[in-house]
């Protein structure tokens, strides 16, 4: 059986969903605190997949992500370092993404003591709840969006501090490595280019997710767990998977056809 | 081991919108005072053991790179005096 690790911290809140999700997808699920990991009562590595869900880790003390980065980092670090390394999938999702990149692992050019991007509060100073149309922009190297080619998603954002921003020269990099994986697009799926609701919190580039050079971590904004079945879309149709599925099931395919 | 009081302050940088500050400046208008911006940021109040005060200066400037500042949206200043 495939076994995907559903990280659970002080302050977590989308775990239970997130686990759900990596079901329905057809691996097992585990929801692991951190506490476990950090006690080595639970081994990373006995495990095939890795999801950081959203929520509020730490009560975002410091800053979004920041103290759960800095446990694993002191403690944690060896093992994460080569699960990422053994090219195993890594999904962070809105504050696992904020932990993927004060990690370092997003965008994964380095693992210097400093983060080399940020999500910084939105440009509108306020938390956005909503959804959002995403255009999948990458070009077959990320292992969670194979199966999409340039499809608009829909998915919620539920965030304050989304807006990714990081130098011009590692942008550069991002962008010949084919590191970004959804912008955000209006609803006819042309470019967002920063306007407001469609880009909603003015992401440098619209980006709403990056992978590392290797495809196998990426970290998003959007809910993709809270986009799983038809019925949970606005207009709620009652049969059939909503778009954030694919991704939890392109995670599980990936690990079917190259971990196990 | 001498002991050190360090205060490190964390600001977002200029640029980056600031939305507490936001609010803040719009509550004080309010209140009729003539307030052109605000910008809140954090303090720590660090007390630390150190074998000097270049030693202490130099973890401090450790901690705020590995966990109290992402140098992408943050800017820091501190102070080390011994106690």
């Amino acid at each position: 059986m495939i076994r995907v690790l559903v990280l659970r911290a002080p302050g977590t809140n989308c775990d239970k969903e997130t686990a759900r999700a990596v079901r329905e997808a057809g691996a097992a699920a585990e929801i692991i605190h951190v506490k476990k990991l950090i006690e080595d009562t639970i081994d990373l590595l006995d495990y095939d997949g890795l999801v950081i869900p959203g929520g509020f880790s730490y009560g975002d003390r410091v800053r979004a992500g920041a103290i759960l980065s800095a446990k694993i980092k002191s403690k944690l670090w060896d093992k994460f370092k080569e699960f990422a390394e053994d090219t195993r999938p890594v999904l962070g999702i809105c504050n696992g993404f904020q932990v993927l990149v004060e990690l370092g692992l997003l965008p994964g050019l380095s693992y210097g003591d400093e983060p080399v991007a940020a999500l910084v509060p939105n440009t509108l100073a306020r938390f956005e709840a909503r959804w959002v149309y995403l255009k999948h922009v990458n070009r077959n190297k990320c292992i969670f969006t194979r199966s999409l080619e340039n499809r608009v998603l829909r998915m919620p954002v539920a965030h304050a501090e989304g807006r990714f921003m990081a130098a011009a020269d590692i942008v550069k990099r991002i962008i010949e490595n084919d590191q970004i994986v959804f912008v955000y697009v209006k609803p006819d799926g042309s470019l967002a280019m920063g306007e407001y609701p469609y880009n909603p919190n003015g992401s440098m580039m619209d980006i709403a997710a990056i992978c590392n050079e290797r495809g196998n971590v990426m970290g998003l904004m959007p809910h993709p767990e809270r986009a799983i079945y038809s019925w949970q879309l606005p207009e709620k149709i009652s049969d059939g998977y909503a778009d954030g599925f694919p991704i939890f099931r392109e995670m599980v395919d990936y690990i079917r056809e190259n971990i196990k | 081991m001498p002991i050190y009081e360090v205060v490190v302050e964390v600001w977002l940088k200029d640029g980056i919108v600031d939305a507490e500050g936001n609010s803040v400046t719009e509550a004080l208008r309010d209140m009729g005072y003539p307030v052109k911006d605000t910008r809140v940021g954090k303090v720590y109040r660090i007390t630390m053991e150190a074998a000097s005060k270049e030693e202490a200066e130099k973890l401090v400037e450790e901690m705020c790179r590995r966990l109290l500042v992402n140098p992408v949206k943050d800017k820091y200043l501190f102070r080390v005096e011994q106690r």
